[in-house]
């Protein structure tokens, strides 16, 4: 079954709202339908019609072709099925997403997977400050599924995660895993300043040496841990990568003990 | 009783009777293979009758590493009981007590199912509060700070109601030795049938038992048509030239492992033959009408 295709004709005048482009939102609705699906986020409107060609096809997997980091909203609570975005897209990619595959040959912006609860997102390039964290008022982040980013990531990456997996093949900014109260961050490379400022609980993984870290982080020295193991065979499947930082004897660091300290950063053995 | 002959040994027309259990599985792994055993034969201990032992519970087969959930060596480990309220409870007991004790051990769900037992998430608590959760690739841990590093342990296992206890083997024999050496070479072929356990001592047998006794406080007592020294003081089911009996008990998942492991039994004593092993094989019932299933001896030899 051919996908059904998405290409972005000019790069839009005002920032659009993808997100009523979902596969469950979508089925069953003809071209014309699509066409007239509204995506403008100003009081300007714009229907799909006006800045997509749209090609006929399988709903349950969508392309976008030609895409720039105007789009926002890409696959924002997708539930299921396939979106391919070849190019880069804006702000709240997958965000509450639950389920399906989301991949982008390209940036993200800001609070990509925010609230994700289910699925796979896969960013080759870059994803800006707070992936998978919460929006402002929210008390979790990510909160389930698997994120694997490429390139480099912004600041907070993980912000309040509280379940699932982010994979960085390249380096996070200052605070990663800010506020975690869950899940595992894993970095190949360093992170910025700061990681796991305030986590509660949940796991950092940093491949790279020479992290700032917080003072009210104790170390509990170098160990080969099982878990580790089991980890690194569930990233493998990800990133060959970011697995191969995992495997032997990690430096254990217990914290945030400004808070509740049972969360934990990894990091090469001095 | 009539019977048959093959190789010279004469084979009873009758049927083990088996009945439906609860069953369950766990894979224990160890930084080497010595240690995933031990922990796996400790665990098993006092675990041969679901009479006296709550459960039945033995090592279904070996594991390499690359077989096992964290790459090291391993050991699947299969128990048998009869109501999940039990099997909860020794599968609990068994695992905190002996594979959580074993050096560098950690323990995984053996069984798939969509009904669960509690494994880790029963066990975790001994973390007192430093165990940590994880979840990744659908499965959940728990991690469990203990003196050697951690105990990793899979928060729940599955059950299965469709467990099948009590495939059996009766091997009798002129002597002692030739008796134990068919029993054993039974145990060993009976070893690559995978789904299965034999729980008795080195998977066999000795004290074969009926139910009930002239005692009213035991459930079970011995089979005394099975024991020669009591040929001609009790209605005796031996012949003149049996001086030995063993009796192999076979737990598997389903009935078609059992039947397995029994065809795969009588094969080795077939081949072993009448002068170096057993003079006949024999098949514990009760008449047929307690157990669902039945294994005709008749129906494994292939």
């Amino acid at each position: 079954m051919r996908p059904l295709v998405l290409s972005l004709r000019h790069r839009p005048d005002q920032r659009l709202d993808l997100s009523p482009l979902l596969p469950h939102l979508l089925a069953r609705r003809t071209v014309a339908e699509i066409e007239q699906t509204a995506v403008n986020t100003t009081r300007h409107r714009l229907s799909v019609g006006d800045v997509f060609r749209v090609r006929a096809g399988d709903a349950q997997q969508i392309r976008i072709e030609g895409s720039c980091d105007r789009l926002d909203l890409v696959g924002h609570g997708m539930r299921g099925g396939e979106i391919i975005v070849d190019g880069d897209v804006g702000i709240k990619t997958g965000r509450l997403m639950s389920g399906g595959r989301l991949v982008i040959y390209g940036n993200a912006g800001p609070w990509a997977a925010s609230g994700m609860t289910a699925g796979y997102l896969e960013i080759t390039g870059t994803a800006g400050d707070r992936l998978g964290g919460p929006l402002p008022g929210e008390v979790a982040g990510m909160r389930g599924g698997v994120v694997v980013v490429r390139g480099p990531v912004g600041d907070r990456a993980g912000d309040r995660m509280r379940r699932g997996s982010i994979i960085v093949e390249g380096s996070a900014g200052s605070h990663a895993g800010s506020r975690m109260l869950a899940g595992t961050l894993i970095v190949q490379r360093t992170g910025g300043p700061m990681p796991g400022y305030l986590m509660r609980r949940g796991t950092i993984v940093l491949g790279g040496a020479g992290a700032l870290i917080s003072p009210t982080f104790v170390d509990c020295g170098t160990h080969d841990l099982i878990a580790m193991r089991l980890l690194a065979r569930f990233v493998q499947v990800y990133s060959k990568r970011a697995a191969s930082v995992i495997g032997g004897p990690l430096r254990r660091l217990a914290g945030d003990m400004a808070v509740l300290g049972k969360g934990e950063i990894f990091c090469p053995p001095e | 009783m009539r019977h048959l002959t093959v190789k010279r040994v004469r084979i009873d027309d009758t049927f083990a009777e088996a009945f439906t259990m609860r069953a369950t599985g766990v894979i224990i792994t160890a930084d080497s293979a010595h240690w995933a055993r031990q922990a796996a034969v400790t665990m098993t201990g006092f675990a041969t009758s679901v009479i006296g032992c709550g459960c039945e519970a033995g090592i279904d087969h070996e594991l390499t590493p690359r077989e096992t959930p964290d790459g090291r060596p391993g050991v699947r480990v299969l128990l048998f009981a009869v109501s999940t309220s039990e099997l909860q409870k020794q599968l609990q007991t068994r695992v905190g007590q002996c594979v959580l004790t074993s050096p560098g051990s950690a323990c995984y769900a053996g069984l798939d199912g969509d009904e669960r037992l509690k494994l880790g998430n029963a066990l975790r608590y001994f973390g007192d509060g430093w165990q940590v959760s994880k979840r990744f690739a659908g499965k959940h841990y728990w991690r469990v700070p203990v003196m050697d590093g951690e105990f990793v342990c899979e928060a729940t296992t599955g059950l299965s109601k469709n467990g099948v206890g009590g495939g059996n083997l009766i091997i009798m024999g002129q002597t002692v030795l030739g008796t134990l050496a068919a029993a054993q070479a039974a145990v060993k072929a009976i070893g690559a049938v995978p789904g299965v356990i034999v729980p008795f001592p080195g998977g066999i047998a000795r004290s074969g038992s009926k139910v009930g006794s002239k005692y009213k406080t035991l459930r079970a007592s011995t089979n005394d048509t099975f024991c020669p020294i009591l040929r001609g003081a009790v209605s005796s089911a031996l012949d003149a030239d049996v001086g030995s009996v063993l009796e192999i008990v076979i737990d598997g998942l389903t009935p078609e492992a059992v039947a397995a492991a029994m065809r795969a039994g009588i094969a080795a004593v077939l081949k072993l033959g009448p002068t170096r092993g057993a003079l006949r094989i024999s098949a514990g019932n009760y008449g047929g009408k307690l157990g669902p299933h039945h294994f005709h001896l008749k129906d494994l030899l292939s």
